[in-house]
């Protein structure tokens, strides 16, 4: 097996500028992902084609917009393997997160609960905690282990007949654990409480098989997955999201307003009020088709090698310590460390003197920080397109921030 | 590589460590925390009967920057009240090429955050919290 980095490179212009004299070394990727050209031609083709708003209009170029919208709703869900309407457009991962926990949250009654970790990014956080101040909920915190994944053998003390949702990280973004989903829904069905996963830093490295996992929500992010910002995308069981009011209200999610009262378009129409960022959402399509035509097998692959390669080289300087799975096994190429006697963001400002683009500090996992007493951490997030050059920098960047920073 | 930030003189200043530590019996206590980057500051002062501090003790959690700005601060602060520490913030200011004119020691050693935006709060973040300590 060979991965041809160099090809998938190839489409990436942004890694091949030179910028203020220095290289692109992008390992940032959990924070966002560079875009490739099939995305910036797919947006830029609706752009100089097709413009116009989707479903209100009669011309032509109204129409092409709505069918390149829907079309881009059949390759989000051709990558998430579920069927095409099932497939809500977001504002983000934050707003599909935020959607579930207003819509499916104002289902839920005082006393009710929701069980969430503490390695939760903080939007799997605030949205619970702002729905417990309007719900009068309650939340429960599985803790996390001393290699940084979910210790899901607190599951059955914190699982309760009133545990209505688990809602979960599938893949960290601060250690890159993969969850064990099968045992939380397992666990969860058990006590009759439903499951969602925050797919942000999993949807990002490959296809999903959603019904596969047995889970009810899953939460996706555009820019984390090659796409253009601003969007994001929401499944949602259909008998759930057909239980649940809207989320915002506005044009193009009614069956009929009148002045005295407002029926709702069934899912997905009903959680899209307003005209939906719709050039994004080509992207996203295009981004998903993209990430379709990869060899993830081989990718992942290669990505392993990097983490490898980049732990290795981390032992070798004095002082580094990982924060995170030691361990290939499930796992995403997402690789925390902190180095002795110099702040995390110390080591991010050295590697970019080193053109390498990491992210340093709590990675909005605050909670994650607290429980572990540390400062924050230095991330270094991957993709596909990354290649030993970059690891090979960045740890010359950090082995020159450890002998001049202390 | 292009190292401009990391200056011999910032490097010292912070591994100097003037004035870490706290202060037996402190006049005020103050905390200040950055949210975007979690630094964090606490300071202790000892004030005199005019109102100048007598003594000042820093405990940082943060980067090398705002590490650096509290060393440099202690070790300038001694004697100075209020309108005295207002004037080291506008040093600080001016080095970091905030407010026009001429810096002067410990401050002129930040002069390259000049360059860096992102990074200019660390260095301020130990003047907050002496000016609300002085408040
Ligand atoms: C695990 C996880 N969840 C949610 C988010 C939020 O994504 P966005 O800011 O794109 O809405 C992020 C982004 O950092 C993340 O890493």
């Amino acid at each position: 097996m060979s991965f041809d980095v160099a090809a998938i490179r190839g489409q990436f212009p942004i890694l091949s500028e030179i910028i203020d004299g220095l290289p692109v070394h992008y390992l940032d990727n959990g924070a966002s992902a560079q875009t490739p050209l099939a995305v910036m031609d797919a947006v830029r083709h609706y752009e100089t084609t097709g413009r116009a708003n989707v479903l209100r209009g009669v011309h032509r170029l109204a129409e092409r917009a709505t069918e390149s919208y829907e079309n881009a709703r059949a390759q989000v869900a051709t990558f998430l393997g579920v069927p095409t309407m099932e497939v809500v457009f977001t504002g983000g991962c934050t707003a599909a997160i935020n959607l579930v926990a207003f819509s499916y949250g104002s289902l839920l009654k005082p006393g009710d609960r929701i069980l969430l970790s503490e390695l939760e990014h903080h939007s799997n956080i605030v949205p619970w905690q702002l729905l417990r101040s309007r719900a009068g909920i309650e939340l429960d915190m599985l803790p996390v282990t001393t290699d940084g994944r979910i210790d899901l053998s607190a599951l059955p003390r914190l699982l309760t007949p009133k545990t209505k949702l688990v809602s979960l990280a599938h893949v960290s973004n601060v250690t890159g654990a993969l969850l064990d989903v099968r045992t939380v829904v397992e666990s969860a069905k058990a006590v009759g409480a439903k499951v969602m996963l925050d797919g942000a830093q999993r949807a990002p490295h490959g296809p999903l098989d959603l019904p596969s996992l047995g889970i009810d929500f899953y939460a996706v992010a555009g820019h984390k997955a090659y796409g253009p910002n601003g969007i994001g995308a929401l499944w949602g069981r259909p008998e759930l999201m057909e239980a649940m009011p809207p989320f915002m209200g506005g044009g193009s999610m009614i069956g009929r307003v009148t002045l005295a009262e407002t029926t709702w378009a069934p899912s997905p129409r009903r959680f899209e009020a307003g005209t939906p960022p719709i050039g994004p959402a080509i992207g996203l399509g295009a981004a998903c088709a993209w990430m379709e035509t990869l060899d993830w097998a081989g990718a992942h692959d290669h990505e392993m090698a990097l983490v490898q390669r980049l732990m290795d080289g981390l032992q070798e300087i004095d002082g580094t310590q990982l924060f995170g799975p030691a361990s290939l096994q499930n796992r995403y190429p997402v690789v925390s460390f902190m180095l002795d006697g110099v702040h995390p963001h110390d080591v991010a400002q050295t590697l970019d003197s080193f053109g390498v683009a990491v992210r340093a500090g709590h990675h909005c996992a605050q909670p994650l920080m607290d429980r572990f007493d540390l400062d924050g951490t230095t991330r270094v997030s991957m993709a596909p397109y990354n290649d030993n050059g970059d690891i090979d920098a960045l740890l010359a960047g950090v082995a020159h921030a450890a002998k001049t920073l202390r | 590589m292009s190292d401009q930030l990391y200056q011999e003189r910032i490097v010292a200043l912070a591994k100097a460590k003037s004035g870490a530590g706290k202060l037996e019996n402190p006049t005020r206590t103050v905390r200040r925390d950055n949210p975007l980057c979690g630094d964090r500051v606490i300071l202790d002062v000892r004030l005199d009967d005019e109102g100048r501090i007598a003594e000042i003790g820093h405990q940082v959690r943060g980067c090398l920057l705002c590490q650096a700005s509290a060393s440099a601060l202690s070790a300038v602060a001694v004697g100075r009240d209020a309108a005295g520490i207002a004037e080291l913030r506008h040093d600080a200011e001016r080095a970091l090429g905030r407010e026009p004119g001429e810096t002067h020691e410990p401050f002129d050693a930040f002069a390259p955050v000049a360059a860096h935006k992102a990074r200019q709060d660390c260095v301020l973040l130990p003047l907050e919290a002496l000016k609300d300590a002085l408040s």
